[in-house]
């Protein structure tokens, strides 16, 4: 099915601006970086069974400290994004170390409060982080690409890290994650070392959040508190829900549910955060695997 | 469809580039008027500043209606966006507008990030941008960007440094400040602090709390003690009907005169409350309780029409349009010569309007204001506003310093209040 399929999207992809108006493509760009968070967070809550609520602090650090290495530093743009990744996947590992002992809600809870740790550093450390105005830079005009070419630059990097993130969870160090998702206390009994490969899959998932972050702050050029909020950590988590968590490129699904959603619904009414709350209600409740986890569902029977 | 549109874009180009070159700008007119003028217009109508998003809304719309929705022999087109008080969806929604929508300038926000990441996405795309109320100093100053313009806007320290000197002239000689710790904060509590300590008086303390603070009290315990003739509150929104309640339930109001910020005693603020907020002293450069005749009758129609008096965010956006507006009918309503534009824009003088007596903006994009020194007090019918009762003519954003001086100081920050020691 992947095989037939993945061809024709990623030709349909790479075509996409070549027909799209400027700002869809913008929107396209967009969907794509958060696909590769979705799936960062796919890779925890999907493979190893934690759900982490702080990736949108490890994509926003991303994002800050690219921009901030590039634009107050004066560094070239690709050292900074290198920089901003190495970040985030320096932060995911003391997350990691912190936190992979633990599991269920309390996992949860200790993430949420790790990331909101990164918001107050964010929000409060005003000299290097700008405070609640964040900070500013020209990224995309200092590379001289316009939408167009930071579209494709994006689908390729993009298609790089997808299948990174598709090796390693087809790798047998991704079957171990599984297997520990499935049973932890068995794959201890049977020698794996549990916490090692927990710590490893987050700080994997960290770098891929990074990767999205540092091309976040090219596309977006500008960076502030609200992208390491917590919302944004839920966004992450919600377009790996909906597109169908263990499904990996229900991450590409649901970033484009979600965006595309926010994009139609509130060209139509102010209240669009209504309209999105109760489409994923009656999505939890009707199709809790996921849009991809449903579709695999149907084409089973 | 945007094929099509962009050609026509080219053309309208092309064709006003013959004509400036054989100088005949009645051509250009006759193609122009058949497209009306689109304006993309953000505002934060969800999230946490929503209210004041939609009385922004209304403000603007109000004066465009009033005008028939023309501009000069141009029909006008608002498209409204909801920025959702968050900056990057302000961004997402202003590329929108500009790139989908086709708008020819954009107008609105509220919050500074909010105004800051769109203003960095007009500096590359060269669209219009007009802040009435985005009041982060260095848009207009260190960091200015030559398409975007405060029409009846003002910087955060604009009216806070009268207050300084105003204050200096009561005789308070030791004022403690309260404000909340963000930028536009630190620019508002730094250019009083600044005037008033050179003026010769001293801040004998500081304290910033979060935003959405609920409970006042601590501060107000340390306020007590901090030996001060004076206290400046920098306040918006509910944290500012909460300071206001708590220092009068804590037996403050009375003992120590209160100085608000501008938006400390904004209608959106004490239209809800009582005689607690009444008596405080702030300073802008526009009070609902003029007797100017033409606030007068803008006051009224706006209270006609929404029931309840104006806002900065109504009245910034109804002027703001205005001014806008007068500038079009200068160049004939062509907004497609971005350059004329702006360029009108900047020269247009406005006369007439509510802001009072006539504005208008200095080298930088701000406008310059007779500041006006308000008091809180209570209307005939009970409702509270602003009564100014002294007046500071022309005031820059630069207050009396050289603006080449002024900017070499940094921008005012929780570390840097301007005070001289």
């Amino acid at each position: 099915m992947i095989r037939i399929l993945s061809p024709v999207l990623i030709g349909i992809a790479a075509l996409a601006p070549l027909v799209l108006p400027t700002y869809f493509v913008s929107v396209a760009t967009q969907i794509l970086i958060f696909a590769v968070l979705a799936m960062a967070v796919d890779l925890l809550a999907g493979f190893t069974g934690r759900t982490p609520l702080c990736h949108g602090a490890i994509f926003g650090t991303s994002a800050y400290v690219t921009i901030y290495a590039a634009s107050v530093v004066g560094w070239p743009i690709g050292l900074a994004m290198l920089t901003g990744i190495l970040a985030a996947t320096c932060l995911a590992m003391v997350f990691g170390l912190l936190a992979v002992r633990t599991s269920g809600v309390y996992f949860l809870l200790l993430t949420l409060a790790l990331g909101l740790i990164v918001w107050g550093v964010c929000l409060r450390w005003t000299e290097i982080t700008g405070g609640e105005n964040g900070l500013r830079a020209q990224l995309r005009e200092d590379l001289g690409l316009s939408t167009r070419q930071l579209y494709v630059a994006v689908l390729v990097t993009v298609l790089c890290a997808t299948a990174a993130m598709w090796r390693l969870v087809r790798s047998p160090f991704g079957l171990t994650m599984r297997g520990i998702k499935e049973g932890e206390g068995r794959m201890a009994s049977l020698g794996y070392d549990v916490t090692l490969h927990l710590l490893i899959a987050f700080t994997a998932s960290g770098f891929f959040a990074g990767v999205a972050g540092a091309l976040y702050a090219v596309f977006n050029d500008f960076a502030s508190p609200s992208i390491v909020q917590l919302s944004s950590s839920v966004q992450g988590l919600l377009m790996a829900i909906v597109g169908g968590v263990g499904t990996l490129f229900g991450g590409f699904v649901g970033a484009f549910v979600i965006i595309a959603m926010e994009q139609t619904v509130s060209a139509f009414t102010e209240r669009w955060p209504t309209v999105l709350g109760l489409t994923f209600i009656l999505m939890m409740i009707f199709a809790p695997e996921g849009v991809v986890g449903k579709a695999r569902l149907l084409l089973k029977r | 469809m945007t094929k099509l549109l962009t050609s026509r874009r080219s053309l309208l180009k092309s064709s006003a580039a013959a004509a400036g070159a054989i100088g005949m700008p009645s051509l250009v007119r006759a193609a122009d008027a058949a497209r009306p003028i689109r304006i993309g217009l953000l505002a934060p109508l969800t999230g946490v500043i929503a209210a004041g998003g939609k009385e922004l809304v209304e403000g603007f719309q109000m004066y465009w209606e009033q005008v028939g929705m023309m501009a000069g022999t141009r029909k006008v087109e608002i498209v409204i966006e909801d920025d959702a008080s968050n900056p990057d969806t302000a961004l997402q929604k202003a590329r929108r507008l500009v790139e989908q929508a086709n708008v020819d300038f954009l107008f609105g926000n509220i919050l500074a990030n909010t105004g800051l990441a769109v203003a960095n996405y007009v500096k590359n795309t060269g669209t219009p941008y007009f802040i009435p109320v985005i009041a982060a100093d260095d848009l207009t100053q260190r960091t200015r960007i030559p398409n975007v313009i405060r029409v009846a806007g003002y910087t955060a320290s604009q009216t806070a440094h009268p207050l300084g000197d105003w204050a200096y002239k009561q005789g308070y000689r030791h004022v403690a400040t309260i404000s909340q710790d963000y930028t536009f904060g630190h620019e508002q509590c730094g250019g009083f602090a600044q005037v008033f300590t050179e003026a010769g008086g001293k801040i004998v303390q500081q304290f910033w709390h979060p935003l959405n603070t609920s409970d006042f009290s601590s501060y107000l315990g340390q306020l007590v003690t901090a030996g001060a003739d004076a206290i400046f509150a920098m306040e918006t929104g509910a944290d500012s009907t909460r300071f206001i309640q708590q220092y009068a339930s804590f037996g403050l109001k009375g003992r120590i005169p209160l100085l608000g910020s501008m938006n400390a005693t904004d209608q959106s603020v004490i239209r809800t409350m009582g005689a607690d907020a009444e008596g405080i002293i702030s300073c802008a450069h526009f009070a609902e309780g003029s007797t100017d005749p033409v606030t007068v009758k803008f006051v009224a129609d706006y209270e006609k029409r929404y029931q309840k008096l104006p806002s900065i965010y109504g009245f910034s956006h109804y002027s703001g349009a205005m001014w806008v507006d007068e500038a079009l009918g200068k160049i004939r309503g062509n907004v497609e010569d971005r350059a004329l534009f702006l360029k009108t824009v900047l020269a247009t003088e406005l006369v007439g309007s509510p802001l009072g007596k006539t504005v208008k903006l200095d080298a930088y994009g701000n406008p310059v204001y007779d500041v006006m020194v308000r008091k809180v007090v209570k209307r005939p019918d009970g409702k509270l506003w602003n009564e100014p009762f002294e007046t500071y003519p022309q005031v820059s954003q630069f207050w009396k310093y050289d603006p080449e001086t002024y900017m070499k100081q940094p921008p005012y920050s929780r570390t840097f209040q301007g005070i001289k020691a």
